[in-house]
């Protein structure tokens, strides 16, 4: 089905002048299409530009060059059905919660009462009821905002602008403030057909929308255009969620040259923190219940957590010795072999899967075969991996992968030194 | 178990606030008519003042109404003013510094131009006298007010102001829903100024001598006056009594609830401790009949708010937008061109002043010069702790506020007389008299906007710096100063454009059948005004023009260009 374009910016540039006749670029060649159901997150760093790509989507700023299209023509904004939200909410102090609210309708030829009815219908979306007479000053900062949401919503825009609008508010009301909208524009409550959110927030860009696009700053220009597949509710703990949220750190603080690769690249191989004694624990577990168990079985009757078993499971189907499938966890035929295996064969097979399998040992060995002295420090690979993980993640990345090469006798490493070694250079031919 | 009574009694109740309300929208019709019937008269030249206090409601009234509808001229041309002028660039850069150069024209030098061409429109009619004074009161009231809306419609935040064009406001419901709510604070303590200006030029309004010939009108101002001219202390009193009875009812019926009621216009996010209180506020806000008068009032708002859209739809179209604008413009150009064709006219008038009354004007200058700067610095003195603490303190405001107006409002040139006694008795006489008496009148338009400045301080900072303890001087260098600074840089161009306007009247005083004047510009315009040399009025108040914005542009200006840009809070 083809989706509708609502706004379409070409060619934007916008810039300032600045003192005698100095001129600041803070956007350029902004080309970026918002189509129906998408909810858009702009990311930069401060100073990106972000807030005045927003203002000129919205008709409040003119650009230097380049033009707004709203589904399909010039942008005017007489007849442009936006609605923004605001990062200081922009509450008239002197009125009431609903007078707020129907600042949105003034004008726009309703009667009294049609008024009053789809403002408290408004209020009520953004659970505020019981609140329509109170002053702005006498609300907490999490309610002003939801005030102003309900004065974005009341007018039924076609696209929902937010510019920073959870930058003011402490953490919890933040987050429950991002549920509660995540909620409704999921439930279809939002009457918007869009919305782009202004945030340097990359949580709150992965958490909340389908579409991540990111400013370089000094010009702001698209760095790039990352799609957020994640199935909603999102959880935050879930790796695919980590996954994002580091690559998106990445792209943000890497200079412009190195995105395309690091895009490409795709997702780096993510080793589950199993050590091999474990992992030779369970293959052998499950070798002698004949080579197929249902995982929530097999916990409950170790007496452990799924989760504490999961990781487990991972590294043995990383290491092609199993597979799930339907709830059950079943050997392959590597697995078995590895299972009956004495402790020199036991290694051998190990060996000839991490090297076939595992990414980072790969690496490893790679490294430390090209370089002559044949040791590298442990932090070339933690800046490596720091490309694709948290910091904290990098080192288990790399703990992990230490203890499977030293098991595979693959490699060495140096606790005191902190240096990855070959320890026979000459017999590692890749 | 007590069973509530379900229907309030108070709806159905008519309190004896309501009679009272119902009184008083009676007496304010039958005002109206008896002043326009007194004003139909024609122009009796030959009218004495009767010193009989008999006579003293009649005058009050007459000056009352004259107060008043000068104010609501200098209301309506403020927001007239202000807007143009800061619609665009070009006005701002023509009509701002415009507003400076009238600023600093005393009230009597407008006064052969006013009078002469109301005379003309309405010859030989009382209703033209009435005009020309209320447009002289007018000129005394009208400026500090078009600065202050100015400046209030240009400090609002960005966000509030894209708010109004993401919801495509008109240019009606922009100005009722954020420019005159935002600058309603403002507007308030500057009208209060105002009008406290007007009880001051009162006296040089209702009676005055142009081409030696005397204009008078019945009122409180040239009762006064006349009382002073034959040297009747007594009836001075009477007068002053009367004065200041009505400045009290003034403060404690319109700009007492007006304050307190502006609060809710307030841009603040922690509330204040403490409210300020107005009894008749909440006296009147129980009556219904108000209530009523005020739901019908903002329904017929809402009503003309949305025929405005539906009449002249053509909010934000360019077209209109641009003819609207090349109207405003030829409008401006108008203004130029008459400007210029009276400076023509002007040149004409100064050929005929000699050398020596340019020296004499130099040397009046720099006399007046020092008197301003003398009566700034002591003004400064005591306006800035006092100012501060009242600002502060919402409970010395609530006592000390209505002390401090009643004093400000009190027209110093009415008590000139008494002090004058006092003065010549001490030695010294009108020149150093003079500081003294534009003192008197001055230092109020500083002492007002520090205790905005100080009010104005948000709560967060206060408590922030009661936190971390800081105390004293340092509590001044932090806190108070920065925080008042534009107000105090504001109150600073107003009270020396204030002290160069009160010369006029504190450095040429009549009392006691003669006049008394000393070396300085004011004692000179007037001198000229009166005996009619308008060539050496015109050239003695461009002098006092050219100095007073020469010091704005100056000093002052770059002052506030600091204050706008390190100590606005936004």
């Amino acid at each position: 089905m083809e989706r509708e374009i609502i706004i379409e910016t070409v060619g934007i540039k916008k810039s300032f002048m600045v003192g005698r006749g100095r001129e600041i670029t803070v956007l350029e060649d902004i080309n970026l299409k918002i189509y129906s159901g998408e909810f858009v997150s702009i990311l930069g760093q401060s100073g990106a530009g972000k807030s005045t790509l927003l203002r000129i989507i919205a008709g409040l700023v003119e650009p230097t060059e380049g033009q707004v299209l709203y589904k399909g023509v010039p942008l005017k904004r007489a007849n442009a059905k936006i609605a923004v939200v605001f990062q200081s909410f922009a509450l008239f102090p002197w009125f009431t919660v609903l007078e707020n609210v129907k600042v949105g309708l003034v004008g726009k030829g309703l009667s009294e009462e049609e008024m009053n009815e789809k403002a408290i219908k408004a209020i009520d979306l953004v659970g505020l009821d019981g609140f329509e007479d109170a002053y702005p000053r006498e609300l907490s900062g999490g309610m002003r905002q939801r005030v102003g949401i309900a004065r974005a919503l009341v007018v039924e825009p076609e696209i929902l602008l937010m510019d920073e609008p959870f930058s003011a508010l402490d953490v919890l009301t933040a987050d429950n403030l991002r549920g509660d909208i995540i909620d409704l524009w999921r439930a279809g409550k939002i009457p918007a057909k869009a919305v782009v959110l202004v945030t340097h927030n990359i949580e709150e860009a992965v958490s909340m929308s389908s579409r991540a696009v990111i400013l370089t700053h000094n010009p702001g220009k698209i760095k790039a255009d990352i799609p957020v597949e994640l199935p909603y509710p999102r959880d935050r703990n879930s790796r695919d969620f980590k996954f994002l949220l580091d690559k998106i750190y990445t792209v943000l603080i890497k200079p412009p040259e190195e995105i395309p690769f690091l895009l490409a690249a795709g997702r780096y191989q993510f080793l589950p923190h199993a050590k091999v004694g474990a992992i030779a624990g369970l293959v052998e577990l499950v070798h002698d219940k004949g080579g197929r168990v249902d995982i929530y079985a097999l916990s409950s009757e170790l007496s452990m957590e799924v989760d504490d078993i999961f990781p487990l499971i991972e590294a043995s189907v990383i290491l092609d010795f199993g597979e799930v499938k339907e709830g059950d966890f079943i050997l392959t035929e590597k697995g078995k072999r590895w299972a009956e295996a004495d402790t020199l064969e036991k290694k051998e097979i190990f060996k000839d899967s991490a090297l076939q399998n595992v990414q980072l040992i790969k690496q490893i060995l790679q490294v430390l075969s090209t370089i002559s002295k044949h040791r590298v420090s442990d932090e070339f690979f933690i800046d490596i991996l720091k490309n694709h993980f948290t910091p904290e993640e990098a080192w288990n990345q790399l703990e992990t992968a230490i203890d499977w090469g030293r098991y595979a006798e693959l490699f060495a490493y140096d606790y005191d030194a902190g240096e990855l070694y070959l320890e026979e250079p000459s017999t590692i031919d890749m | 178990m007590k069973i509530p009574i379900s229907i309030p009694a108070e709806t159905f109740r008519i309190r004896a606030i309501d009679v009272l309300v119902i009184f008083i929208v009676l007496g304010i019709i039958s005002f109206i008519i008896y002043i326009a019937s007194e004003w139909g008269t024609p122009y009796e030249e030959t009218l004495e003042i009767e010193l009989n206090p008999s006579n003293i409601p009649y005058y009050a009234l007459q000056s009352l109404a004259r107060i008043f509808c000068a104010y609501i001229l200098s209301l309506t041309f403020s927001i007239w003013y202000g807007y143009t002028a800061s619609r665009s660039r070009i006005h701002e850069k023509i009509m701002i510094p415009l507003l400076d150069i009238l600023q600093s024209i005393p009230v009597l030098s407008f006064l052969p131009g006013v009078v002469l061409a109301m005379i003309a429109l309405f010859p030989g009619k009382r209703i033209g006298i009435e005009l020309a004074c209320i447009l002289l009161i007018f000129t005394g009231q009208v400026w500090n007010m078009t600065f202050s809306f100015y400046h209030s419609i240009n400090t609002i935040p960005k966000e509030m102001k894209e708010v109004v064009k993401v919801f495509k406001f008109n240019k009606f419901s922009k100005f009722l829903r954020l420019d005159l709510p935002f600058s309603a604070i403002g507007l308030v303590w500057n009208s209060m100024m105002s009008v406290a200006g007007g009880w001051f030029f009162l006296m040089a309004c209702e009676m005055f001598i142009l081409e030696d010939k005397d204009f008078r009108l019945p009122g409180l101002g040239s009762y006064i006056q006349t009382a002073a001219n034959k040297g009747e202390i007594e009836y001075i009193v009477y007068g002053l009594g009367t004065m200041i009875f009505l400045i009290i009812i003034l403060d404690l019926f319109i700009w007492r609830p007006l304050i307190v009621w502006s609060q809710k216009f307030r841009i603040e996010t922690v509330p204040p401790e403490e409210e300020r209180e107005s009894f008749v506020l909440n006296l009147f806000s129980g009556s219904i009949f108000i209530k009523k008068i005020i739901e019908l009032i903002s329904r017929t708002i809402n009503q003309i708010e949305k025929l405005s859209y539906k009449r002249f739809s053509l909010a934000y179209s360019p077209v209109m937008n641009n003819i609207s604008k090349i109207l405003g413009f030829l409008f401006l150009m108008i203004v130029l061109i008459s400007i210029i064709w009276a400076i023509i006219k002007a040149i004409g008038l100064v050929s005929n002043v000699t050398l020596s009354d340019i020296v004499l004007i130099v040397k009046s200058a720099f006399y007046s010069l020092l008197r301003v700067f003398v009566a700034l610095l002591i003004a400064l003195s005591w306006t800035l702790p006092v100012g501060v603490y009242i600002g502060l303190n919402p409970k010395a405001a609530k006592i000390l506020q209505g002390i401090v107006q009643i004093a400000a409002s009190v027209p110093a040139t009415a008590v000139f007389p008494v002090i004058l006694l006092f003065l010549i008795k001490l030695g010294g006489g009108l020149d150093i008299g003079a500081i003294f008496l534009m003192l008197l009148g001055t230092q109020w338009y500083l002492l007002f906007n520090i205790i905005a400045g100080a009010s104005a301080i948000p709560k967060d900072l206060i408590e922030i710096s009661k936190a971390y303890g800081i105390k004293g001087l340092r509590r001044w260098k932090v806190l108070i100063l920065p925080g008042i600074f534009p107000y105090l840089i504001t109150g600073l161009i107003t009270a020396s454009g204030g002290a160069w306007n009160s010369t006029i009247v504190s450095e040429y005083v009549s009392f006691g059948g003669e006049i008394m004047h000393t070396a300085g510009l004011g004692a000179l315009i007037s001198q000229s005004s009166a005996s009619g040399n308008f060539g050496l009025l015109l050239l003695a108040t461009c002098s006092m023009s050219l100095i007073v914005v020469g010091i704005n542009r100056l000093l002052w200006k770059r002052l506030f260009i600091i204050a706008k840009a390190k100590y606005t809070l936004e």
